[in-house]
């Protein structure tokens, strides 16, 4: 991380939990980055995360005041704190298990009530902290150890969900894509209103060994490969669309 | 000190509320100004009130989308400097029990009032019961302590409500209204007086927010925005909130607290009324609606020189098993009926040390007075 930024990290926090060729470290760049650009003052800002790799960005690394929550339940915690202290702006980042398949019913009702939150949602397709399980978005045909066969089920589109549920400002990104993604989250946390961005973060550890990414670095690549942007795709027939990421905007109702 | 007299929102006065009505009114009247909440009958009209009254003293009302949201959003707006409420009954308070762990083990003060309905399951919605007690106890995971609160009366729907609202913020953890459908629908008057004694959060900027130096501690609770910069987490922590889940100390050391704090307090908390127990030969222990219909019996069967008494609880946890030891050791029979197939007799055998007599319906109706009178006189 940019010494710059190690300002928001608290003090005593000398390194991450991630595994190495983990995506959150970049994730959690870019999220202080944003902030930083945006000169927001810590001691306004309020962290939620539910449980998993991804509820570790905040807690214990950000120097704020940080909520580190019941697995699946982020959201609804952070409802709470921001309809009581409208004062706080708060973030709630975690994984894609926690925020859309335990915790799919509060994401959908925080997008529909529009409440004025930003949520991370860091997408690595599979169930990292417990062993690499099977997620509501992991793509068809994935091993992971509870589908060693290969997933048979479609996954989410995240984007489509909460767009479809009422968010103001709905984005993906991968952090193969940093610069987009900060000023992605400068927008989101600019919103007022439900904001919502799904980014992509490789997990080499549990996802890529079992699925012939033979190192991280290979892992980002093909992730950088698949991601094309909105209007790219447009171009390209559903045949061709197999297998891509559409990264970008979907909505920015609340800008 | 954190105790203060406060002017009561309502004009004092005698007024006829329904249980639930009065719940709402306490609340407001201890100082609760975050709602989260779903509907659920037999207590839906305490969460109809609020979202009334609570446009009249700014409060902040969630309908949220299932209880497991209610109870966190509740957390949340605690944390954020709220003192905060729910109602629920059976099912619900089911799905809350995951959240009220957390709220133990992160010390956080919450209300839950259980507006008790005949279970398990579904059961029937619209019957009273009083099945919820060991779940109160013991319904989430891992060793912790609550306080349960048992109202028997419209009046302590609403007194028991500030109470519960006191403890919460005394002692740092989720209390319980374990009210039952018959209280939560009763029609009765009840008194409200000028002022109201409330206890609010203790502050000590930079004091670590989860430990004290004693083993039976409650530490100051800051909120969010006060420039603490917060670590909250319902994992292991030590005294500043860092998460420790492999320390064996400090895991032992907060969950020794968190339930030091509550049962070496116990005398403090515990509440519960004696009648008629000097010359008792045979006490009926009861506790709720319960209770009412037991001092009917105990009124009438004196009338008959009947030497019977009564013990009622308020306070179901922490189980005052001190009193029952005093009265186990001067009478020979306990009897105690309840709506429930034998909940609190477990406890009561525990510690009375004599006869234990259970009376137990689970027919979704009160216990009559005839009923426990029929079986008292069986026993004297």
């Amino acid at each position: 991380m940019a010494r710059d930024l190690e300002n928001y990290m608290r003090p005593d926090v000398k390194s991450t939990p991630f595994c190495p060729g983990c995506g959150h470290g970049i994730l959690m760049n870019t999220i202080l980055r944003a902030i930083d650009e945006l000169h927001l003052n810590m001691n306004d800002m309020l962290f939620v995360s539910g449980i998993g790799c991804a509820a570790w960005i905040p807690s214990p690394h950000f120097n704020a005041d940080t909520l580190h929550t019941l697995h699946g339940r982020a959201i609804a915690f952070a409802t709470g704190a921001k309809m009581f202290n409208p004062k706080l702006t708060t973030m709630v980042i975690s994984g894609d298990g926690d925020l859309t398949s335990i915790g799919g019913n509060h994401l959908i009702h925080a997008a529909r009530r529009n409440t004025d939150l930003t949520v991370i949602c860091a997408n690595n397709m599979i169930y990292g902290m417990t062993g690499g399980q099977v997620a509501s978005t992991s793509p068809v045909g994935s091993i992971t150890s509870t589908t060693t066969e290969g997933n048979i089920y479609r996954p989410f589109d995240l984007c489509k969900l909460v767009l479809a549920a009422g968010a103001s400002y709905v984005a993906r990104y991968s952090v193969t894509q940093p610069l987009s993604l900060v000023n992605a989250i400068k927008k989101a946390l600019n919103v007022h209103g439900f904001a919502f961005i799904e980014v992509l973060s490789p997990c080499p550890t549990q996802f890529g060994r079992r699925n012939q990414y033979d190192s991280p670095a290979e892992m980002l690549k093909m992730l950088s490969e698949m991601c094309i942007s909105k209007e790219e795709a447009e171009q390209l027939s559903r045949e061709e669309l197999r297998g891509r990421i559409i990264t970008g905007e979907f909505s920015d109702d609340g800008i | 000190m954190h105790w203060k007299e406060t002017d009561s929102i309502l004009s004092p006065g005698t007024y006829y509320f329904s249980g639930n009505e009065a719940v709402a009114e306490g609340a407001i009247a201890a100082g609760c100004r975050y709602y989260g909440g779903y509907p659920i009958t037999p207590s839906s009209e305490i969460m109809e009130r609020i979202s009334v009254r609570f446009g009249e003293v700014n409060g902040v009302f969630m309908q949220m989308e299932d209880e497991i949201g209610s109870i966190c959003s509740m957390i949340g707006a605690v944390w954020a400097g709220a003192k905060a409420m729910t109602a629920t009954s059976g099912p619900g308070f089911s799905l809350m029990q995951e959240a009220i762990g957390y709220a133990a083990i992160t010390e956080t003060p919450l209300v839950i009032i259980d507006i008790q309905r005949a279970g398990p399951g579904t059961g029937q919605s619209t019957k009273v019961a009083s099945g919820d007690l060991m779940q109160a106890k013991w319904g989430s995971h891992g060793d912790y302590q609550i306080i349960a609160l048992s109202p028997w009366s419209v009046q302590e729907m609403y007194d028991l409500t500030i109470e519960a609202f006191n403890l919460a913020e005394h002692y740092r953890v989720p209390v319980f209204l374990m009210g039952e459908e018959a209280v939560g629908h009763l029609r009765e008057r009840i008194d409200v007086s000028a002022t109201v004694r409330i206890c609010d959060r203790r502050k000590e900027p930079g004091a670590p927010p989860f430990g004290t130096e004693a083993d039976d501690g409650v530490p100051p609770m800051p909120a969010f925005g006060e420039g603490e910069r917060l670590l909250v987490t319902g994992s292991t922590h030590n005294e500043f909130g860092i998460r420790k889940t492999d320390d064996p100390v400090t895991h032992s050391k907060l969950v020794t607290r968190i339930n030091n704090k509550i049962l070496k307090n116990r005398e403090e908390i515990i509440q519960a009324d004696a009648y008629y127990l000097d010359d008792a030969k045979v006490v009926i222990l009861a506790y709720g609606f319960t209770a009412r219909s037991a001092l009917f019996a105990v009124d009438r069967l004196r009338r008959d020189g009947k030497e019977v008494g009564l013990l009622r609880l308020k306070t179901m946890w922490p189980f005052p098993d001190h009193i029952i030891r005093e009265i186990g050791g001067s009478v020979k029979k306990v009897f105690v009926p309840e709506m429930n197939r034998g909940q609190i007799i477990g406890e009561v055998m525990k510690y009375a040390g004599s006869e234990v007599i259970a009376y137990n319906q689970t027919d979704g109706e009160i216990i009559h007075p005839h009923r426990i009178m029929e079986e008292v006189r069986k026993l004297v």
